[in-house]
């Protein structure tokens, strides 16, 4: 195999710059100084400030309710990983088998994925408004006295539902284009094989889709993690009282709603150990398991 | 066509403009949106013209917690703006940079603008003033909880506003609910059940004269009898169907008064200017918020809440002088009138009340001279407020755990507990970062 190479050794170090010096005034700038502000307790205008050393770790892993808000998130992810890939498994291979009028269907299924999760959450907002949600009605009358924003899981079940539905369509098109990647032969070899759909899917269509399964698996955990703030921002109308969040929406409820700039930089470095470990997991103990081609 | 037409327009007026007068500009950060964005910026437009050596530019920042966080952000880049809007429990933030504002005492004495503190109304005088009575941030939207009623459910149920929460359980509630409706709903537990209940019972809410003596050392008292007991009877209340609560959401809440479902709204004097203004289904008024006579005999004043103007610093001395030109022009009593009238917010100064009165503006809408009265009610020493740090955090853990009693996930006795605790902690951090 012929290796393409640069001829100088500058060239690429000067095509790289662009993209580096991003990466270092967007991410690792603020990252330092995030790392930084953990160890301090500082006045938010920037007058007095005292080194604190690890406080703002410990007060993290003593306060219950910071627990709590892990414990909550860690459930959350679970469940909007877990529903937004099977919801758009099922779809995905109910619309491959689908020949007329496929692109209408598919393109319906798709059409969410434009909705931003701001949008997201003020629609579930409208759905389940106290007084007239349509949600709210059609849980009233099957005897659910559904309450947003008063009641914990009653919001937790709100924003895991909008999350999911937001969710949806992105695996919906990754899985349909991964379904209709798989060899033709494969499949019609499958079917002489055995009758049965289920065995078929599971014994050869699934493992076939475990790259893009791995794939959207990653992909849906960082969702769950940290885009989902929107829809958690809105359905909690910026004050989460006691509904549930997120442990992002935190850095953000403690950061900027109360100026609490040491506490919230320990959290969000919290979290930057979260992401590095899941990179980590990525890359060495699974990526070796899957075989892509 | 038309646009860059208009476009090029504007920018030869505002090149003519500069060259022609020689304007100081000063900017100015707030958090009003809707009609009270309007009316912002109509006092601008109006002092803008009433002179011509200053320009005041007034920009909508979001939310309250959204315009300090710009604000800061803004000080720390040295971009901050002239004025900056802070609200009442971010004033312990602002207040405890020292450095970051002019006083405004200082900077109107020091522009020749005369200032007697005096010529405010006393319910206004002090909140936003440091340990020695110093007026730092110049009251702007000023406003107290009172409580509204629906005249038709009162009548229906053949009642009066109550006067205590003791007559509330035992008269008014009762019948509310036989005639069909919700009793009570409030808009904002910890200011209106928390924050002032102490002020309305002069009772101190935090050690350090209520935390205005520093931050040092300054604990939170909420772990009480009373306020045990107030909020034993409000998940009572809940329970017997003689409250409701619908979230965190001030407009959640009000929007159930306005739908005509309830009797009594716990809600702002603010309010009032939104409630004329919509076209509801029955009549309204307003009085005092209530209190418990076993607490105390007689209600004392509730203080201010809503926010300040604050003039930031590292500004020019003509700068300076510009934004003080602003607050005397802010401070007349015709603009005070115009602000109080337009939006239900109190006069802040004696003169401009004196103006409502005269003008009959009470004998038209008795209901919006409710707060003003509340305000200036007997005295005490914790009727002055609270300074406290990070309080919109321990605002959050206020709301999390008064919404956990309600739900009953929790004890009345573990929330107070909790809120202590944790409130405690916050107060602890604040005082180092003062360090």
């Amino acid at each position: 195999m012929k290796r393409a190479g640069f001829s100088t050794r500058w060239l690429p170090i000067l095509l790289l710059v662009p993209q580096l010096s991003i990466i270092l005034l967007f991410f690792y700038w603020p990252a330092g100084y995030a790392i930084k502000s953990s160890f301090y307790l500082q006045d938010p205008f920037g007058f007095g400030q005292t080194f604190v050393g690890l406080e703002n770790y410990t007060s993290l892993t003593a306060s219950s309710e910071y627990l709590k808000v892990a414990r909550f998130t860690l459930l959350f992810t679970v469940l909007v990983t877990f529903f937004s890939l099977a919801l758009a498994l099922l779809l995905a291979v109910k619309a491959d088998n689908v020949i007329r009028g496929a692109k209408t269907y598919r393109t319906l299924l798709m059409w969410v994925y434009a909705v931003a999760p701001p949008v997201a959450g003020f629609i579930g907002l409208m759905m389940f408004n106290q007084r007239w949600g349509p949600l709210t009605e059609l849980f009233g009358a099957l005897g659910w006295d559904y309450n947003l924003g008063v009641d914990y899981s009653d919001t937790a079940f709100a924003m895991v539902l909008v999350s999911v539905w937001k969710q949806v369509p992105v695996n919906f098109i990754f899985f349909l284009s991964g379904l209709q990647s798989i060899p033709k032969a494969v499949r019609e070899a499958a079917l002489i094989d055995n009758r049965s759909g289920t065995r078929r899917f599971w014994d050869v269509t699934f493992p076939l889709l475990a790259p893009t399964g791995f794939f959207l698996l990653i992909i849906n955990i960082t969702y769950a993690l940290f885009d989902t703030f929107g829809v958690v921002d809105t359905l909690v109308k910026g004050e989460p009282g006691n509904n549930p969040m997120t442990l992002v929406y935190k850095v953000y409820v403690d950061g900027f709603r109360g100026n609490d700039l040491g506490g919230s930089s320990a959290q969000s470095v919290i979290l930057m150990i979260l992401v590095l470990a899941l990179t980590v997991f990525q890359f060495r103990m699974v990526e070796r398991r899957i075989h892509y081609t | 066509m038309d646009m860059l037409k208009s476009a090029a327009l504007t920018a030869a007026f505002a090149l003519t403009g500069t060259t022609a007068f020689a304007e100081t500009e000063i900017t100015w950060w707030h958090g009003m949106g809707g009609h009270l964005g309007d009316v912002v910026n109509q006092i601008a437009t109006d002092f803008n013209a009433s002179q011509d050596d200053y320009k005041i530019t007034p920009v909508f920042k979001g939310s309250y917690e959204e315009t300090l966080t710009a604000g800061i952000a803004a000080f720390r880049a040295n971009e901050q703006p002239n004025i900056m809007q802070v609200f009442d429990a971010g004033s312990a933030t602002v207040i405890g940079a020292k450095g970051a504002t002019v006083p405004v005492q200082d900077l109107l004495v020091d522009n020749g603008v005369d200032f007697d503190i005096e010529d405010y109304i006393s319910g206004v005088r002090y909140f936003y003033a440091d340990n020695n009575g110093k007026m730092i941030g110049m009251p702007f939207n000023s406003s107290s909880p009172v409580m509204y009623f629906n005249e038709q459910a009162l009548e229906a149920a053949g009642v009066e506003a109550p006067v205590t929460y003791e007559e509330f359980e035992t008269v008014t509630a009762p019948a509310l609910k036989a005639a069909g409706y919700v009793p009570l709903v409030q808009s904002h537990l910890p200011w209106e059940f928390s924050e002032n209940f102490f002020s309305r019972h002069n009772l101190p809410f935090a050690t350090n004269d209520n935390g205005y003596a520093g931050a040092e050392g300054t604990k939170i008292l909420v772990n009480t009898e009373e306020f045990a007991m107030h909020w034993t009877h409000v998940k009572e209340w809940l329970d017997e169907g003689y409250f409701g609560y619908y979230g965190t959401g001030w407009n959640d809440n009000q929007a159930q008064f306005e739908e005509g479902k309830v009797g009594l709204w716990i809600g702002s004097s603010g309010s009032f200017g939104g409630l004329m203004a919509k076209d509801l289904p029955f009549t309204f008024s307003a009085t005092n918020l209530p209190y418990w006579s076993s607490i105390t005999e007689e209600g004392y004043q509730t203080f201010i809440g809503g926010a300040a103007l604050f003039a930031m610093s590292g500004k020019s001395a003509e700068e300076n002088k510009a934004t003080a030109e602003f607050f005397r022009y802010l401070t007349s009593s015709e603009v005070q009138y115009m602000w109080h009238r337009e939006t239900g917010y109190v006069p802040i100064t004696e003169a401009a009340y004196e103006m409502a009165k005269e003008d009959g503006h009470y004998d038209r809408f008795p209901a919006a001279e409710t707060g003003i009265k509340q305000l200036m009610l007997t005295s005490g020493e914790n009727t002055r407020g609270y300074r406290m740090g990070f309080y919109v955090q321990i605002r959050d853990i206020e709301n999390r755990e008064f919404g956990r009693i309600l739900s009953g996930e929790t004890s009345v006795e573990d929330a107070l507990k909790a809120i202590e605790t944790e409130g405690n902690a916050l107060l602890e951090r604040f005082a180092k970062t003062q360090g």
